[in-house]
């Protein structure tokens, strides 16, 4: 609980200095990821990533910033997908000026748009009636995809051609690379303008409209209003995200509309932290590594999704971002204060959770589909007939689960007692 | 309407079939501090949410500064210069005492739903903001959440945050509830200097701070005024004597008590 940004004097300039770092690793970050990681996979990868931080962004403006629950989020994203295609198209064949790298504005505009139009009604109430509503609606419009094919192009969807039009600086946007480089320069302005607007009064209102709408209007402001606007500002960056989704995939078909999609951000979202800015981000990057890069590796990745949200959920319902300052807390006293035996107890324990639980899913994908041969895994063949792997497997896991508790206890135990002892030391 | 600020004329509100209130009529001078009193359950608390429009009237009008605003919702009532706090304490959970108060100073400072400027460059809201934190004696405890506060503190920022937009009308809905006899004379303190040229509204149940306080008390009963009036005149008021029967002079003696 920190207002140290809300004043700019009072606290020097040590922070705006700071934060001009962050954003400085920030698009540095983005800059030379690509230049690192260079095979074309994990570029594919890295511009979903992108493009879900964007999503994944635009969602929090309703569920963490405002407290509101949508269920209908491809609705927004979805649209502005489809309208891109539709403008790409049009620009393609001349009748329409607007340069690739300008087409997520028309998915802004589409996005600010549907927003605007069903938003007033369906923002007069918050919490479970705004949810049950904005299920409707997401619904609505998915129905609707199949009803206007004219629009949505059935079920073949609409297609596009993102080379079109003279190149900019001799970039025709047909390489992966350089839609990863126009996906990451949108991305760092929608971060920035996103987290500009958490910083100004309309922001703080959001927040305040999150925590007690009824006193927002005992202070002067219109709850209804309040979060009229932080469902167009949301429709309108999530129609960036659907415009760069199809600027990345040349199409736009009826499953970016699905309830699957909306789940898919209000999942990774959640998983992230919505308490945080930097939550969702993280979310979109946990969503493409368990959704798009595990699937190469198991067949078992819904699986493991399945555990993360679950664990998610149960141990850090603040999400991911939640466990970083506390993580770090840990390791940097443990370094301090040179636990490194208990620190290893506990490393070790959730080693074994992890093997136990991958021995045992392994096996039982392995096993469903049916395959005769053994299952090599870390390099050992695993003969998923005899009892041996299972046995094996089912040890491991109910020794981590058996230590994880007590490892963690006694290195807190270690270390507050280390703590005090140090500072006892100090006086 | 000579020098009334607030005024209810035949104000009903029901719920279903049951009467909450039934036929208030209380005008309220500009610049005076009305104590409204009453036992349990009277609707005290019910005349206020129907002023600050959190609840609409069943029937009835209340005027404001030469409006009626017994239509109004409860954010236009604010605008016009009506402000109030709550009896059960009402504060943005998740945030400093800081961010409360900056939210509370927000409308009057002239900053509306506006998302083009940094917050911190707002200077003068945030000197608003310090100015309400120093008058309710707050400024080291800024930076805590509120829901890290002492049970007081929580109670002062409330008037803080009835205060902080410059209303000159201000409800408080029992603002000393639940507070011990120390932290109650300190709240009454908080409250007479922060009430100085303005029309103060307040639901109180002790009786040792109605007297002390206000220039007329209002004694409501079974959903009606039975009687408004100056304190010693409440106090040799048959009907009032009546309606309380052996409270009254409980209370009273009490008070006797609190003087010696």
């Amino acid at each position: 609980m920190s207002t140290h940004y809300l004043t700019r004097n009072r606290f020097a300039s040590r922070p705006s200095s700071r934060m001009l770092f962050i954003w400085l690793g920030f698009a540095a970050v983005l800059m030379l990821a690509p230049q690192i990681l260079t095979s074309s996979l994990i570029l594919s990868h890295l511009t979903q990533m992108g493009i879900g931080m964007v999503l994944a962004l635009s969602y929090n403006v309703l569920l963490g910033q405002s407290g509101m629950l949508s269920f209908g989020h491809a609705a927004f994203s979805g649209l502005g997908a489809f309208a891109s295609v539709h403008v790409m198209n049009l620009a393609g064949d001349g009748l329409l000026w607007l340069p690739l790298p300008l087409i997520p504005i028309a998915g802004a505009l589409t996005g600010l748009g549907f927003a605007a139009l069903i938003g007033y009604v369906i923002t007069r109430t918050s919490g479970v009636t705004f949810a049950m509503i904005t299920l409707g609606i997401g619904q609505m419009v998915y129905a609707s995809s199949l009803m206007f094919p004219a629009f949505f192009g059935g079920e073949g969807g609409v297609s596009a051609d993102r080379v079109y039009g003279d190149p900019w600086f001799e970039w025709d946007f047909g390489p992966q690379i350089q839609v990863y480089y126009l996906v990451a320069a949108w991305l760092f302005i929608c971060v920035a303008a996103m987290f500009y607007m958490t910083r100004t009064p309309l922001g703080r209102l959001l927040n305040g409209v999150r925590d007690n709408e009824e006193r927002i209007a005992f202070v002067g402001f219109n709850p209804h209003l309040l979060r009229y606007m932080a469902l167009m500002i949301s429709g309108l960056f999530a129609g960036i995200g659907g415009a760069l989704m199809a600027i990345n995939f040349e199409i736009a078909t009826d499953e970016v509309l699905s309830l699957h999609e909306s789940g898919a951000v209000l999942l990774f979202t959640f998983i992230g932290g919505t308490a945080t800015f930097i939550g969702p981000m993280l979310g979109a990057i946990i969503g493409v590594l368990l959704t798009k890069f595990l699937p190469d590796y198991t067949a078992g990745w819904q699986m493991y999704l399945g555990l993360v949200f679950v664990l998610v959920v149960v141990y850090a319902p603040g999400g991911i971002s939640s466990l970083i300052k506390p993580s770090l807390d840990v390791l940097r006293q443990t370094v301090s204060q040179r636990r490194y035996a208990s620190f290893l107890g506990l490393v070790l324990s959730a080693f074994m959770l992890l093997a136990g639980t991958i021995i045992l899913v392994e096996l039982m994908y392995h096993r469903a589909s049916g395959a005769a041969g053994s299952l090599p895994l870390f390099g050992v063949a695993l003969d998923h007939h005899g009892p041996v792997p299972w046995v094996v497997g089912t040890v491991i896991l109910l020794g981590g689960m058996l230590t994880i508790k007590p490892a963690g206890r006694l290195l807190f135990e270690r270390l507050s007692i280390g703590e005090s002892a140090h500072q006892g030391g100090k006086q | 309407m000579t020098g009334n600020i607030l005024e209810l004329k035949g104000v009903y509100k029901q719920f279903g079939r049951t009467e909450i209130i039934r036929g208030v009529d209380l005008a309220v001078k500009k610049g005076e501090r009305l104590a409204v009193i009453g036992p349990n359950g009277a609707g005290k608390s019910t005349l206020f949410h129907l002023i600050s429009g959190r609840l609409p009237v069943s029937s009835g009008q209340i005027w404001f500064d030469g409006h009626r605003i017994d239509d109004l919702n409860a954010q236009s009532i604010y605008r016009r210069g009506l402000s109030r706090s709550f009896q059960i304490t009402n504060l943005f959970h998740r945030q400093s005492v800081y961010e409360n108060i900056l939210l509370a100073a927000m409308w009057s400072q002239g900053y509306r739903y506006t998302f083009w400027k940094c917050i911190s460059q707002l200077q003068p809201l945030h000197e608003r903001t310090r100015e309400v934190l120093e008058l309710i004696g707050l400024q080291s405890r800024h930076d805590i959440a509120v829901n890290l506060l002492t049970y007081a503190e929580q109670r002062a920022l409330e008037i803080g945050m009835a205060i902080a937009g410059g209303s000159n009308t201000i409800l408080l809905d029992e603002p000393t509830a639940g507070m011990s006899r120390g932290e109650s004379d300190a709240a009454i303190e908080l409250i007479k200097t922060v009430s100085v040229r303005k029309t103060l509204l307040m639901v109180e149940h002790d009786m040792g701070v109605v007297f002390g306080l206000a220039d007329r008390v209002a004694v409501v009963v079974y959903g009606q005024v039975i009687a408004c009036d100056t304190p010693e005149k409440i106090r040799a008021n048959t009907r009032v004597q009546e309606a309380y029967l052996g409270v009254v002079k409980d209370k009273q003696k009490e008070v006797r008590d609190g003087v010696a």
